[in-house]
């Protein structure tokens, strides 16, 4: 029982983050219909340029602003320059696009940080708290509290804002969207700016507990792309339940099969499911007689 | 008719698609309050035309004036600020999204501007033209029939607040008399709003029924035009598009 609760709190705190990453390529794929491959980069650099404020002595909140704000103009640069001047493209040319972006970001990030990995303290003390036979560190809590109120405030931006209508609109259909004034082009660049913030976010909220190196993003990309085709492409809810899914997965397969198979348990699981529901746990409404 | 009741004065408009030529020195106007309609068969130009107009496509030469200002090379988006509306062929409505949301998105472009007290009155407004609309407000746009569609398609438009409409064929595809009220609605819509239309059909009678003048655009020129009156007693016109023989 106790190690039943002490998975359940490892799996839904790495399933939290996972669910930050899957919110990340949900929130592009649902403006441009891009994968954004680049999207666990975005992940390894909040934690990275975190490590690089603290070292030259700036104040810990301080450094996590401007790492978010970093990171969001890096993805902007990146919209910029690989997305914009391909108007037009299909989404496979672009989601190619952004594998060399990734693999770019990584190889720079090597470079400047080499291939070790780095440390960065917790957001706050970092004493475990025991509830009943588990333990939890604070750090954990902290991944959950955020992964739940980007949650909330994306709902709110998308379903309860113009603009998250207009994202929407952009995606059924861009050409209608442009004689609505919506222009699709500043759509884009606002979704990639958008998730290059939920992905610095993710990357500041884990790098105290899993120690960030250059290649991080890789596996947390991949990890959070099945989270979010497993609850259903273009879904919020899906890539959260999505994300959380695979944790819990990832945990329990770690902790009663093997560590060595913690992956292999996970994607094993996602095969099965996306076998029974190939559009994912909570796949996209599909309606008849759209558009054309 | 002076010029400052004019709305659009299109002239010399040449466009083309790679190599071939879609229109051909098209000279067209339309004044404030007045419907006109554009007629002409598949493939003459028509579609061209108007999304040429909305910056859609850019032209090789031509001019267009909107209100005193040229509109070409000035992006889609920005075209849309100066209240000039295009709904286009095949209805295009937001399917994914309800039919609420899909009229909330047609006022995107002063939605800041007017605030939404303002909003929720141009909805009211739009619902006593388009009472269908108001019964299926919460429903999704890609399961309304196609009639409906249309309705939503032009409602949308009106969301905008035109000072000129563009219609892309809005009975294509439609059950004669269900086509039949979509027009009705458009002429309601002048007369109840003072919208200015520009209107593209195939349904020649009835389009000039609800119409003030209207243009024949064939192969990329216009080959005619005249009163609504005038072109619907019109030899040629009956002949190419009614097939009655005179």
């Amino acid at each position: 029982m106790s190690d039943f609760l002490q998975f359940s709190v490892t799996g839904i705190t790495i399933g939290s983050i996972y669910a930050i990453v899957a919110l990340g390529f949900v929130t592009i794929y649902s403006v441009t219909k891009v994968i954004n491959m680049a999207q666990g980069e975005f992940v390894m650099l909040g934690g990275m340029i975190m490590f690089t404020f603290l070292g030259i002595g700036l104040n810990y909140w301080l450094s996590f602003l401007l790492t978010i704000l970093a990171v969001m103009a890096i993805g902007w640069v990146m919209e910029k320059a690989i997305i914009q001047p391909t108007k037009g493209a299909d989404p496979i040319s672009l989601i190619i696009l952004t594998i060399g972006a990734a693999i770019f970001i990584r190889g720079v990030a090597s470079m400047i940080w080499g291939k070790g990995q780095v440390r960065v303290p917790a957001f706050t003390s970092n004493e475990p708290i025991s509830i009943g036979p588990a333990t939890i560190t604070p750090q954990s809590i902290w991944v959950v509290l955020i992964m739940l109120f980007i949650v909330l405030l994306l709902y709110i931006l998308i379903d309860r804002t113009m603009i998250g209508k207009a994202f929407q609109a952009c995606s059924v259909n861009p050409m209608a969207a442009r004689l609505m004034g919506i222009s699709p082009a500043r759509m884009s660049s606002f979704s990639f700016t958008l998730s290059a913030v939920l992905g610095a976010i993710a990357g500041l909220a884990i790098a105290p507990i899993m120690f960030p190196a250059y290649d991080t993003g890789l596996m947390l990309g991949i990890k959070g792309f099945s989270a979010a085709i497993l609850g259903g492409l273009g879904s919020a809810p899906g890539a959260v339940l999505g994300g959380l899914i695979i944790g819990l997965l990832e945990s329990f397969g770690a902790g009663y099969i093997s560590s060595g198979l913690k992956d292999a348990v996970a994607f094993t699981a996602i095969l099965v499911i996306l076998l029974i529901r190939p559009s994912g746990i909570l796949g996209e409404r599909n309606v008849g007689k759209g558009g054309l | 008719m002076s010029k400052e009741n004019m709305i659009i004065e299109i002239e010399d408009l040449s466009v083309s698609y790679g190599p071939i030529q879609a229109l051909r020195n098209v000279s067209l106007d339309v004044k404030k309050g007045e419907i006109v309609v554009l007629l002409g068969a598949n493939g003459a130009g028509k579609t061209t035309l108007l999304q040429t107009i909305s910056g859609l496509l850019k032209p090789d030469s031509g001019s267009i004036n909107y209100l005193g200002e040229e509109i070409v090379g000035l992006s889609a988006e920005k075209i849309v600020s100066k209240q000039l509306i295009h709904v286009p062929e095949h209805r295009q409505v937001f399917s994914t999204l309800t039919v609420m949301e899909n009229l909330e998105l047609g006022s995107y472009h002063h939605y800041k501007k007017s605030g939404k007290q303002a909003i929720e009155e141009e909805i009211k407004k739009v619902f006593e033209l388009f009472p269908i609309l108001e019964e299926r407000k919460e429903q999704l746009a890609g399961t309304l029939s196609g009639g409906q569609q249309q309705m939503l398609a032009i409602a949308r438009g009106v969301m905008a607040n035109p000072k000129l409409l563009l219609l892309d064929e809005p009975t294509l595809g439609l059950a004669p008399i269900v086509a039949q009220e979509v027009l009705g609605l458009v002429a309601d819509l002048r007369n109840k709003f003072d919208t200015t239309v520009l209107l593209i059909e195939q349904n020649v009678v009835s389009s000039l029924n609800i119409a003030d003048r209207g243009y024949v655009i064939s192969h990329g020129e216009i080959v005619k035009k005249g009163s609504a009156r005038e072109l619907l007693n019109d030899k040629e016109i009956k002949e190419a598009y009614l097939g009655q023989s005179v």
